[in-house]
């Protein structure tokens, strides 16, 4: 085979997925640059605005509403996942019996749809036929409007998201406990540490790196949350559990103004970004502090 | 850890899996219901005479049928371009030393970066140029190229010992038949993972074909399913029995593939 030939074989290799990438995800995020500087309803053509779709952003107060209830979702959805997901790790990395079908069952939920789950909790909580209720009413409580009150549909959105993701960063966690060697444990129980001390100065400190991998994953994916909105709650009861993306989603194909529909998403893309920094940010400085 | 603290670790075990399981099991119970037991108030744990009226319903009112086609050809023909196209670049990247290397595997992970949420809009505009919009081709193709993959199969193709394609160029194999007949089965683990996580993907998938398919006719189980929710008056026989049929496939893969699961998020997770 010829040198020439040889050197152009890996680019040949990874072309397709390079093509599908530039079409499908680099184009379209520079695509989605461009038109948040415009104004365009589809019908007629773009015509360039300059700023003005991020004033009329940032002084709309439907915005800033969107976006506080998006980061109440998310900063409730993130620690309550980090908790639990590590708290089942824990659990299994005992030696119990029957873990391994713990496990399977904890994982469960993270194998299903968003759509199906969302069905699922519907029905579940519906007001007058839901599971939930009928017990409630037996125990002598009243029912509650689980996804009809707008405080209780914005807690239920966030206890079924972490419901349904717990299992997955448990599988995270648990790998993570187990790369943890046991010399560290057996050192510290000749000391005469706790259990409780073995986990606050040994089990966390040395989890920082996969703790950092989850709460960035659960971030993200709750700062993208659609599909389980969509089925559970359509957003409502009102506008209480709106999201960012829903919101996109609605002044793109529902009020066709793309302009201003993109100009969010880069907000959005802006806002991901600059979380994602922050926490690898004080990943690091924290780090200094242990060693 | 004496054995009492070990068995209130069980026992807490137990409840907790409760947790997680009885939500899904009651779908399921209510699905085999018949049409009023459903609503029996008060409700009734275990149906009365368990039968299949609500599945046999669903399909013969609705083209649910057609949708679970759609779905399964969706998801396997994307499963099959995703191990071909993310095999090829994971291992031209892993094996080949070659100017734009690290770039190209940074930007292909600097991608998850941008999730199709923050392009819907473009996206829509770019599938409906390219004439993919409302075809079930715009819904394989663009998701197919996912970095996750890219990832997997560099990570492992690193730990394949160069001297195995060595060997085979000396013999006068040609590149793209190193690839396919020698690399590809030694990396049959990390394969067999990524085709499991793969369908997952694309059949739990809602967001791209709700953004590429229009009509009825081509929806996926999923969208279909988020549409019918989103009727006046929700059918819950028929509904419930769809969503458990929805789910049928991912819990016979799981049961199957537990490990890979298992391995395959671990891998995933804590390298990136």
């Amino acid at each position: 085979m010829s040198d020439r030939k040889r050197l152009l074989t890996p680019y040949l290799f990874v072309l397709p997925n390079v093509l599908i990438f530039l079409i499908f995800v680099v184009f379209p995020a520079i695509y989605g640059l461009v038109l948040s500087f415009t104004k365009w309803d589809v019908i007629s053509d773009p015509v360039f605005v300059g700023l003005k779709n991020y004033i009329s952003i940032f002084s709309s107060e439907s915005f800033w509403d969107t976006t506080r209830k998006t980061f109440i979702y998310v900063f409730a959805v993130v620690p309550w996942t980090f908790v639990t997901s590590l708290a089942l790790a824990l659990l299994l990395d005992m030696k119990i019996r029957l873990r391994s079908v713990m496990r399977a069952l904890f994982y469960i939920p993270s194998m299903l749809s968003a759509v199906v789950i969302g069905v699922s909790w519907r029905w579940i909580l519906g007001d007058n036929f839901g599971v939930i209720n009928y017990l409630l009413e037996r125990a002598g409580f009243k029912s509650v409007g689980w996804l009809t009150t707008p405080s209780w549909a914005m807690f239920v959105v966030i206890l079924v998201r972490v419901w349904a993701r717990a299992g997955y960063y448990m599988v995270i966690f648990l790998a993570g406990l187990q790369s943890i060697s046991s010399v560290y444990y057996e050192a510290a129980r000749i000391d005469g540490a706790s259990v409780w001390q073995q986990f606050w100065q040994i089990t966390l400190p040395l989890l920082k790196p996969t703790s950092l991998v989850v709460v960035v994953l659960t971030g993200i994916e709750a700062f993208k949350v659609f599909d389980l909105i969509v089925v559970m709650t359509t957003g409502g009861p009102g506008k209480a559990t709106t999201f960012l993306v829903q919101d996109i989603y609605r002044w793109a194909f529902e009020r066709g103004d793309l302009g201003y529909a993109s100009a969010m998403s880069v907000v959005l893309l802006l806002i991901l970004g600059l979380l994602t920094a922050v926490q690898f940010g004080i990943a690091e400085r924290g780090g200094n502090a242990y060693e | 850890m004496n054995k009492w603290s070990k068995r209130l670790a069980e026992l807490s075990g137990l409840l907790l899996a409760l947790v997680f399981v009885i939500p899904v099991l009651w779908v399921v119970l209510s699905s085999f219901k018949s049409g009023y037991e459903i609503f029996a108030w008060p409700p009734t744990f275990l149906p009365e005479n368990p039968n299949l009226g609500n599945y046999v319903q669903a399909l013969k009112k609705s083209n649910f049928g057609l949708y679970f086609a759609n779905s399964f050809y969706v998801s396997t023909l994307s499963t099959m371009l995703t191990l071909v196209i993310n095999s090829m670049a994971g291992y031209a990247l892993a094996k080949f030393s070659f100017r734009g290397n690290r770039l190209i595997f940074f930007s292909f992970i600097a991608t998850l970066m941008i999730p199709l949420q923050v392009i819907l809009v473009p996206i829509f505009l770019v599938v409906k140029s390219l004439g993919l919009y409302n075809s079930l081709w715009g819904v394989i193709i663009p998701p197919a190229a996912t970095p996750t993959g890219v990832f997997l199969v560099r990570q492992y193709m690193i730990t394949i010992p160069d001297e195995i394609m060595e060997s085979a160029r000396m013999d006068g194999a040609s590149e793209w038949k190193i690839f396919w007949i020698v690399m590809m089965p030694l990396a049959k683990p990390v394969l067999t993972a990524l085709t499991i996580f793969s369908f997952m993907w694309r059949w739990n998938d809602f967001l791209w074909p709700f953004i590429v398919i229009g009509t009825q006719r081509k929806y996926t189980i999923q969208v279909a399913i988020a549409n019918f929710v989103g009727q006046f008056s929700v059918d819950w026989n028929s509904l419930l029995a769809i969503s458990v049929l929805a789910m049928v496939p991912m819990l016979i893969v799981f049961l199957i593939f537990q490990r890979h699961f298992m391995k395959g998020i671990a891998l995933s997770g804590l390298k990136m």
